[in-house]
């Protein structure tokens, strides 16, 4: 197992925000953390980034307890965390200062063409898209060859064509590269349309109230019956009405 | 157009007030004499020595004082106390400590332009974009590294602006410590012009060239904003 | 209790209160010190400047010389108040007025009050109204700025929703223009207030004979008096400081109440 939660919980003063999540995801899976607002689920990642410490339960990769922040496991945030005084390249190469020079431009340039960005190598933040620099971002935590991935809503800032395009985007990164995925959203429709499994959370104090397997192959047809099921079934789980 | 506004409110005035002619010609009269070079020099000199001094010790007390909030705590109320005493109050201290002379103008200076710049660069270290440190330290940039390779390449384009304030400060500083503590110098100028025989158009030709070399000074500053190190952000150079 | 985090968050109160404390208790002894030890007979140390300050005090000058401070700043600055705001707001509402008055603003605004001050003396000679004449020139113009900016920048929604509900110009300015436009408001005159009270200060050293900057000046000239040099000093910073925080909480008051 790539990522293991044990018993997780985590309270802030008197207020449970996470209790007991016990969680176990496979090298090179796609798993979605699917929640409402507030139900905790950017706590569990940030405590999976180690930026936060549980307050009872651990997190474990590839059997090592998770402490603190490393380059093993790279954020996503969404485009804030692009260094805006650096360029495309720059940014990209951030995490590779220890790397020889030689292999650094190497591996800047085969992400600087996998996230689709040619051309745009010595262009600055500010004069980027927010699909841009978003890409940038991932670009960035790849280049590190990084065990595990957290996306934390990161097309959140996106209209929802971008939104579109950037999770297919995503996907194809993701099986040119198979790297070990957690991804945070709130939108139904991406979960089914990005997962291999869907880890349904219910509101506070957050518990995992179910884990839907998508076993639809990628790309995914959104008019396909399987797909249209899997939806409704969460839709159903979470207790939401068809019609609007 | 100033010029004619100027022209015509003297008319009016029974020559105590001089017109653009008279403060042109006086002008003049300093540059012959060498006497404009050298008071320009002067002023100069002192602020130059004075602000980088300040700077010096401004940007690197402000970045401490910024990542350790202890020690913020420990100086807010010191520093919160010292801020609203105006330079010129430390002139006595000044004359004291240095005398009469370039010294004294220079630590005024300094004086003037230190907590403005520590205070200015402590507030842009804490507006640093937390996501930003997150993701530095999340690449698993060692913690000494923090400080050189993300948060001051963040806080320059904010630092220049409150540089480019503080540079202003110090030149106006400057004049008032030449009217009061020197004897030389554009302040040194206008005070001695009015003393020694009321030549009001030496007073104004003093005035006029301070304003021009503020201006100058600020300019110089502003075409530092243009710098890729700078040129990043969003912010307005103009502000 | 909950977990802990790696990121910064509030330091604890007693660190907040401890660490001020000592520093500040550090800052005396090393001055004490520093006084004792370089043997020097002109520079005071934190004793002798408590005790230069009530002599001035039992003399009842240390209450007239703040007396008149503040009187002078407040003159000068409710002036600029007065005469400042509704000119911002006019520069603000009226483009046309703004294209008449502004250069003339823009010509003005950048002569430093420090400038000006030869020309204040000659004016008005050694009495009151010159350092009032040079604190209202340093409050106006920050004063008129911020208002007129504020004014330009309310949502131009909030102006047509205004003018939906038949609102006249007058009663658009009142219920609409003003709250929006306070929060800067009382921002600007907090920094023109700052600035006021610098200026006080270097006002008072040239063209009065009373007053904080006036002791300082005059404590010195008059018999190397460091003891009320320092003592004065230190009393403009701490007034300052008081006044400044008092702004500070009228503003956070004024801004909540919208």
């Amino acid at each position: 197992m790539k990522v293991s939660f044990r018993d997780l919980t985590m309270r802030f003063g008197e207020l449970d925000v996470l209790r007991d999540i016990s969680l176990d995801v496979a090298e090179g899976e796609f798993v979605c953390i699917l929640g409402p607002s507030g139900c905790g689920k950017s706590t569990l990642l940030n405590i999976a980034g180690g930026f936060l410490s549980p307050t009872e339960g651990s997190v474990t990769i590839d059997g090592e307890k998770v402490s603190g922040p490393d380059r093993r496991r790279i954020f996503v945030f969404q485009e804030r965390g692009v260094f805006p005084w650096l360029s495309v390249e720059q940014n990209i190469g951030f995490g590779l200062f220890d790397v020889d020079p030689q292999e650094r431009q190497r591996r800047i340039d085969h992400y600087v063409k996998l996230v689709g960005l040619s051309g745009f190598e010595r262009a600055y933040p500010r004069e980027l898209s927010g699909g841009m620099k978003q890409r940038v971002e991932v670009a960035r935590a790849l280049a590190v060859n990084p065990d595990v991935l957290y996306l934390d809503e990161p097309f959140g800032a996106l209209d929802s064509i971008t939104r579109l395009q950037m999770r297919s985007e995503l996907l194809r990164i993701w099986q040119a590269e198979r790297k070990t995925i957690l991804f945070v959203t709130h939108d139904i429709e991406e979960s089914v349309q990005l997962a291999d499994r869907i880890v349904v959370m219910s509101a506070r104090p957050g518990r995992i109230q179910t884990i839907v397997p998508v076993a639809l192959p990628h790309p995914r047809d959104l008019s396909s019956p399987g797909y249209i099921s899997i939806r409704d079934s969460i839709f159903g789980e979470i207790g939401l009405a068809h019609r609007v | 157009m100033a010029i004619a506004v100027w022209q015509v409110a003297i008319a009016g005035s029974r020559g105590l007030v001089p017109g653009p002619v008279a403060v042109v010609m006086a002008i003049g009269e300093l540059a012959r004499s060498g006497l404009l070079i050298r008071y320009i020099v002067a002023s100069l000199f002192r602020v130059t020595w004075g602000y980088s001094m300040a700077v010096l010790v401004a940007l690197p007390a402000g970045v401490f004082l910024g990542s350790s909030r202890r020690a913020e705590a420990a100086l807010h109320p010191l520093m919160q106390w010292l801020r609203p005493i105006s330079p010129l109050a430390w002139i006595p201290l000044a004359i004291l400590w240095f005398g009469v002379g370039d010294l004294s103008a220079m630590f005024l200076i300094f004086m003037a332009s230190l907590l403005p710049l520590t205070l200015a660069t402590t507030r842009a270290v804490h507006e640093v974009d937390p996501v930003v440190l997150r993701a530095a330290r999340n690449f698993g940039l060692p913690t000494r590294r923090l400080i050189p390779s993300v948060i001051l390449p963040a806080i320059l384009p904010q630092l220049v602006i409150s540089m480019r304030i503080s540079l202003g400060i110090a030149w106006l500083v400057v004049v008032a410590a030449e009217m009061i503590a020197v004897n030389s110098g554009l302040g040194f100028l206008i005070v001695d012009a009015r003393n020694a025989g009321n030549r009001y158009d030496l007073v104004i030709a003093g005035m006029v060239l301070i304003g021009v070399i503020g201006l100058i000074l600020d300019g110089m500053m502003r075409s530092l904003t243009r710098l890729d190190l700078i040129r990043w952000s969003t912010l307005d150079p103009n502000r | 209790m909950g977990g802990s985090s790696t990121e910064d968050g509030q330091l604890p109160v007693w660190e907040r209160i401890a660490w001020p404390a000592l520093a500040s208790a550090m800052a005396l002894i090393v001055w004490t010190v520093a006084v004792r030890w370089s043997g020097t007979l002109i520079f005071p140390s934190p004793l002798d400047v408590a005790r230069g300050l009530l002599q001035l005090a039992e003399k009842g000058l240390l209450g007239a010389y703040i007396g008149d401070s503040l009187w002078r700043v407040a003159a000068g600055y409710t002036l600029a108040v007065v005469v400042g705001i509704p000119l911002g707001l006019l520069l603000g509402w009226s483009s046309s007025v703004a294209r008449a008055v502004n250069p003339l603003i823009e010509l003005i605004r950048p002569i430093s009050p420090i400038a000006w001050m030869p020309l204040a003396v000659i004016w008005f000679g050694i009495s009151d109204v010159a350092p009032i004449f040079l604190i209202f020139l340093a409050s106006f113009f920050p004063i008129v700025t911020a208002t007129a900016s504020g004014v330009r920048d309310v949502p131009p929604m909030y102006l047509q929703a205004g003018r939906n509900f038949g609102l006249s110009t007058a009663r658009l300015m009142r219920s609409v223009v003003i709250p929006a436009v306070l929060p800067r408001i009382v921002i600007g005159l907090r920094i023109a207030f700052g600035v006021a009270w610098l200026v006080l200060v270097a006002a008072e050293m040239i063209a009065v004979d009373s007053g904080l900057g006036y002791l300082i000046i005059d404590a010195r000239n008059a018999g190397k008096r460091y003891d009320l040099v320092v003592g004065g000093m230190l009393l403009i910073g701490l007034i300052g400081l008081i006044l400044d925080t008092i702004m500070r909480r009228a503003e956070a008051w004024a801004v909540e109440r919208r």
